[in-house]
Order: C-alpha cells, then structure tokens, then sequence
C-alpha cells in the first residue's frame, strides 16, 4: 500500500498509457471485453488519481516531489549538483485539483461512450486515443519539468486531433481535425522555442530551478511571450479560440467533455508559467490586466456569437470559450495583485480556480446531453428540433440543471464560483463585474432558447427514445456534482480550493524549494 | 559566424509562418507547419554547439576532454522534437486525404462549412 502511495503520480501517467496498448490487443476477443478492459482501467486511473490528490491535499497542498530513478525518490540534487538533471514530477496543490477534475471527466466520459458507441466499430482505435489523451493530461499536471511538459503537450494534441476526426464519414470533423492539428502544432513550436530561449539562458529546463534563475531580460520576456500565446491559443482564449469551436462542436460528445479537461490543463500550464516560474520576475500589473483585457474579451466573443448559433454543439462550443474567460478574469485579478496581495486578490483566485472545476461538470454535462439529443433527433440543427421533452423527459431535466448552472444560476455550482468572480472583479474594477454578470445574464437568455427550441412546444419528430442507461448515468453522475458544489461550496472550496489557489498565489517559494532545498 | 545558424533558423520559422497564414493550399500549409518545425529544430541544436566540444561519452575518454563534453540536453529535445514532428506531420496529412475525398479538392476557401 506504501509502495503504491509513494509510485502513484507516476503510474497515474502510466495506467492510460498502458491501458492504450493493451485495449487493442484485447478488442480482439469481443466488445465486452474490450469495454470491460476499459472501465477497469479507466476505474483504476481515477482511484490512483484521487490517491495522488488525497495524499497531496493530507499535506494541505504543498508541493511533494517525485524523482525519475533517484534513490529515495524525492532526490533532487545527487551528490553535490547545484542543477536538477533528472525529469521530475512535482505535484502540489493545484495540480492535485486539475488531476481530480480530469478523473471526473474521465470516468463520465468512458461510461457515456460505452453506449454511445456501442453500434459503431472502431472502438479498438477510440479507446486507446482516449487514454493516451487522458495520460498526456494527468502528465501536463503532474510534471516539473518543461520539457516533459511540451511532451505532453504534443501527445495530448496528437491524441485529441484523432479523436476530433475520429468519424472520418463527416467531411466536417476533418476540417475541425485540421484546423486544430495546424494551430496545435504551430503553439507547440512556440512553446519549444520558448523552451529553446530559457534554455539557453539558463541551462535547465525544470520549472523550479528556472523559476529561481528568470528576470526580467529581453530573451526571458520574449520566452514570457511565446509560452502566453501559446497556452492561451491551447485553452482557446480569444481572439485565438476559433479552433476550440470546431473541435468542440465536431468531435464526438464525450471527447467534447474531455476536450474542456485538455484545454483546462493548457491553462493550468498557463497559471503555472505566470504564477510559478515568472511570478517574481515580471511587473505583474501590466501583464495582469492584459490577461484581464483577454479574459473580458473571451467572455464577449464567446456570449454574443452563441445567441447567433443554430447548431446545438456549436452552441455549447461558444458557452465554453466564455467560461475560460471566467477563469482567466479570476485568476487574471488574481496575478495583477499578486504582488500587494489584498484579500479580494484570493478570493478572485478562489473564484477562478473553482470555476474549473464547475465548468468541467457543468459543460461536460451539456455536451453529454446535447450528444444524447443528436443521437436521438438524428439532427443537431435547433431548427428542426422540438418537443423533445416530451420523450426525453430525463435528458431534457439533466439538460436543464446544465444550463441554469453554466448561466449562474442558484443553487447550482456555477453561481457559486461566479459570485466570488462578480465579488473579487468588483473590487479590482466595478466595469470588470458588470461585464461578467452581463455575460451570464445573456448566457442565460441563450440556453433558455436552446432549452425551449430543443425540449419544449410540441413533438416535431417521430421515433424519438430516450437517451441509454450509461448515458443518462454518466450524465447523472455530472448532474450530481453540479448540484452537490452549488449546496456545499463553503466544504468544498475549502478542502479542494484554497489549497490549490494557495499553491499558486503563495506557493512559489514552497515549489522552488521542495527542488532546489533551502 | 556565431550567429548564423539562428539568423537561418529563425528565417526557416518566419518562411513557415508565412506559408501556415498565406498559402491556399491544404499541404502548402502542412509545409509550413514542416518548415517551421525545422527552424525550431535548427536552432536548438545550434542552442547546443560548442566549438570544440566532444559527445559525452565517458567510455574510454580521456579525463582532460572531460571538461570539454557538451551537456546532452538540446540534442535529446531535437530528436524528441523530430519524432512529434513526423507524428503530426502524418497526421495533418492524412486530414488533408480525407478532405480531398469529401470536398474533391484541397483549396482552403472552398472548404469551409465550419463558420461563425
């Protein structure tokens, strides 16, 4: 049990990873088995993953190390080294919160697959692209070390492309496959020149020893610029989101899910690069506001041009790019006071943070939903939807916790995180809460008319089935975080989320030293 | 001669950001991701020349070379870097197949479903 506590970050990374060589092998003797392969290791990547975060979060977040072949593991500098050469992993509060997410969403979207996917062949290939993203996502958390997160970072782009053009009999989930592939590869290669930059300057790659060595000089603050462009274009913030909208509203419905944990775990790099490895060098102000200028960007582009959208996929692909604008406005008034570090300063980290999470549930939520009406409708065109609630009754009620909870809508998690945003922003700058509350009151007015095109008035098609069992369980499994966040935030932001906004706000110091000692 | 090969490598990256935004072409533009690729891949291993320097292969070095071995590091990402590249190289490619069957042609401004 020891054993397994102490190796279980790396084989959290190494779970999918083999799960994705042996799902093939075993598709060979039949879909249930196969399938039963797959919850099994799914299951098990999802406990290993809820040990690593309890073993982290036991320590109320502070960073615990794991050394690639050192002895004893958490090793960093062998006999007289001033340079951490080996890769690490290096797991602290944040990364604890991001690897529980990413299980969720993991274990809702295997399950919903199994009937989503029961008719069609291919299953032998979808499942091991599946867990190969997941490992790359669990990796791009976990690692210390920037290489090894570009690696990562290319892996879970690889795997996430496949996914997007799994259904090569659309013409259209080609072109989002594409397109995501050539902004993914191009961000990539920003990162790996940025990785180049820092490098060259300093002689290592670990984020820890970088972190104690960066200033504020010309090549560093190139590097800055790179790794923000980069990992925004990844999170799809605007004005670079275009891809997200394909590929959310192309893919198939759970990979949709995954999608937003894929794209969480760019912008957790993102917080990682600001918080961690630039913290102290940087002016934090301006960078600050321009993340905020962003964030508040993303939230309009997003809103307005989903009240434009017929497509219910595409829709909820525009719903989704405005929340990441929640998250960046959060932490991005979060990092501007990073340096006089008021209260309002936490809390809006706070606010940010635990939007996350309820985004992941709220959105995975709706996609699944939105998955289970075009199968159902055999149509994704709002147009020529109706009255689906009159067959749909369980789909149509988890369809409608999603909305009211992505909208803000009390008692659900999504008003939860949002007022710690409204309060925190407002105290930055009045014009930042009136922006964000403007965008959920319009989000709202969005999914109402989705809520009543697809549900409501009278029945337009024949033959309408309620969604399968696995599907209206894993929604149902989503649908009960939702409502168990927004009745308990206060337990949950503290157990789950202060440590993890602590981990980045105050936790640049703990991070570096659990490396470099001192 | 000191900064050549980064003028060349950054030349190569600005040629392929050229040819990603610009060209119509579906595999004019995998080029472009190909191209730029390669700038990244040139300059980090002119990241990691040293000007007399000796592989480190501590087998049968002489202790005087030992001072002189470069740190392996840029050469280890440039191979990882070209086994990513020719992964998304197919990948992109094998897209553009696909498209060309559906849309029987490989022009940018005529595949284009997915809008606003």
């Amino acid at each position: 049990m020891n054993a397994l506590s102490v190796h279980a970050p790396v084989l959290l990374v190494a779970t999918p990873l083999l799960a994705a060589f042996v799902v093939p092998l075993v598709a060979k003797l039949g879909s249930t088995v196969r399938n039963a392969v797959v919850g099994v290791f799914t299951l098990l990547t999802a406990s290993l993953a809820g040990l690593v975060a309890a073993n982290v979060l036991a320590g109320s977040g502070a960073p615990s190390v794991y050394v690639f072949g050192a002895n004893p593991l958490n090793l960093t500098l062998p006999s007289g080294m001033h340079v951490p050469i080996r890769i690490l992993f290096e797991v602290d509060g944040m990364s604890a919160f991001m690897i529980l997410i990413t299980a969720l969403v993991a274990v809702a979207a295997t399950l919903y697959s199994f009937s989503y996917f029961k008719e069609h062949s291919g299953g032998e290939m979808y499942y091991p692209l599946l867990f190969l993203l997941l490992a790359a996502i669990f990796g791009m958390e976990e690692t210390g070390d920037l290489f090894n997160f570009f690696v990562f970072l290319e892996i879970a782009g690889i795997a996430a492309c496949g996914l997007i053009g799994f259904r090569p009999w659309r013409g259209r989930s080609q072109e989002a496959a594409f397109k995501t592939m050539a902004l993914y590869t191009l961000s990539g290669l920003f990162v790996l020149i940025a990785l180049g930059l820092l490098y060259g300057q300093h002689g290592g790659l670990n984020i820890a020893y970088l972190s104690s060595r960066v200033g504020a000089g010309m090549l560093d603050l190139v590097a800055l610029g790179l790794l923000v462009v980069a990992l925004g274009t990844k999170a799809g913030v605007a004005p670079m989101h275009m891809w997200a909208l394909d590929a959310y509203g192309e893919a198939p419905a759970p990979i949709s899910a995954v999608l937003v944990a894929s794209s969480q775990a760019s912008l957790y790099g993102l917080f990682r690069v600001l918080f961690t490895l630039f913290g102290a060098a940087v002016s934090v102000a301006a960078l600050g506001w321009f993340l905020i200028a962003l964030s508040v960007l993303t939230l309009f582009v997003g809103v307005t041009m989903a009240l434009l959208q017929k497509d219910i996929k595409r829709l909820i692909a525009y719903g989704a790019v405005s929340q990441i604008g929640y998250m960046l406005l959060g932490v991005g008034v979060g990092f501007t006071t990073s340096g006089s570090r008021p209260a309002y300063g936490f809390v809006a980290m706070q606010g940010g943070i635990f939007h996350m999470v309820n985004d992941a549930a709220c959105i995975g939520l709706l996609f699944l939903a939105a998955g289970a009406v075009h199968r159902a409708s055999g149509t994704r065109d709002l147009n020529r939807m109706g009255g689906l609630g009159h067959d749909m009754k369980w789909t149509a009620a988890l369809f409608a916790i999603g909305a009211l909870a992505l909208a803000g809508v009390p008692p659900f998690n999504g008003f939860s995180s949002k007022l710690l945003i409204y309060e925190s922003s407002f105290a930055a700058s009045p014009i930042l809460a009136a922006i964000a509350i403007l965008s959920s009151i319009l989000l709202l007015a969005v999914f109402m008319k989705v809520f009543q095109a697809a549900f409501l008035g009278p029945r337009l098609l024949e033959n309408v089935r309620e969604a399968s069992r696995g599907m209206l369980v894993s929604m149902l499994m989503l649908a009960v975080v939702v409502v168990v966040f927004g009745l308990f935030p206060g337990f949950f932001v503290d157990k789950l989320v202060t440590p993890a906004a602590k981990a980045l706000w105050l936790g640049r110091d703990a991070y570096v030293r659990a490396v470099l000692g001192g | 001669m000191g900064n050549f090969p980064f003028v060349v490598a950054m030349l190569l990256v600005i040629l392929g950001l050229y040819t990603l935004l610009f060209k119509r072409n579906l595999i004019k533009l995998v080029i472009g991701a190909s191209l730029i690729e390669t700038g990244v891949n040139l300059f980090l291993v002119a990241l990691g020349y040293r000007t007399a320097g000796i592989a480190p292969i501590y087998t049968y070095a002489p202790p005087a070379l030992a001072d002189r071995m470069v740190l392996p590091t840029p050469q280890a990402l440039t191979l990882t870097s070209i086994v990513i590249g020719l992964a998304t190289t197919a990948l992109l490619l094998s897209f553009a197949v696909v498209i060309h069957r559906h849309y029987g042609t490989l022009d940018v401004r005529e595949v284009k479903e997915l809008k606003g």
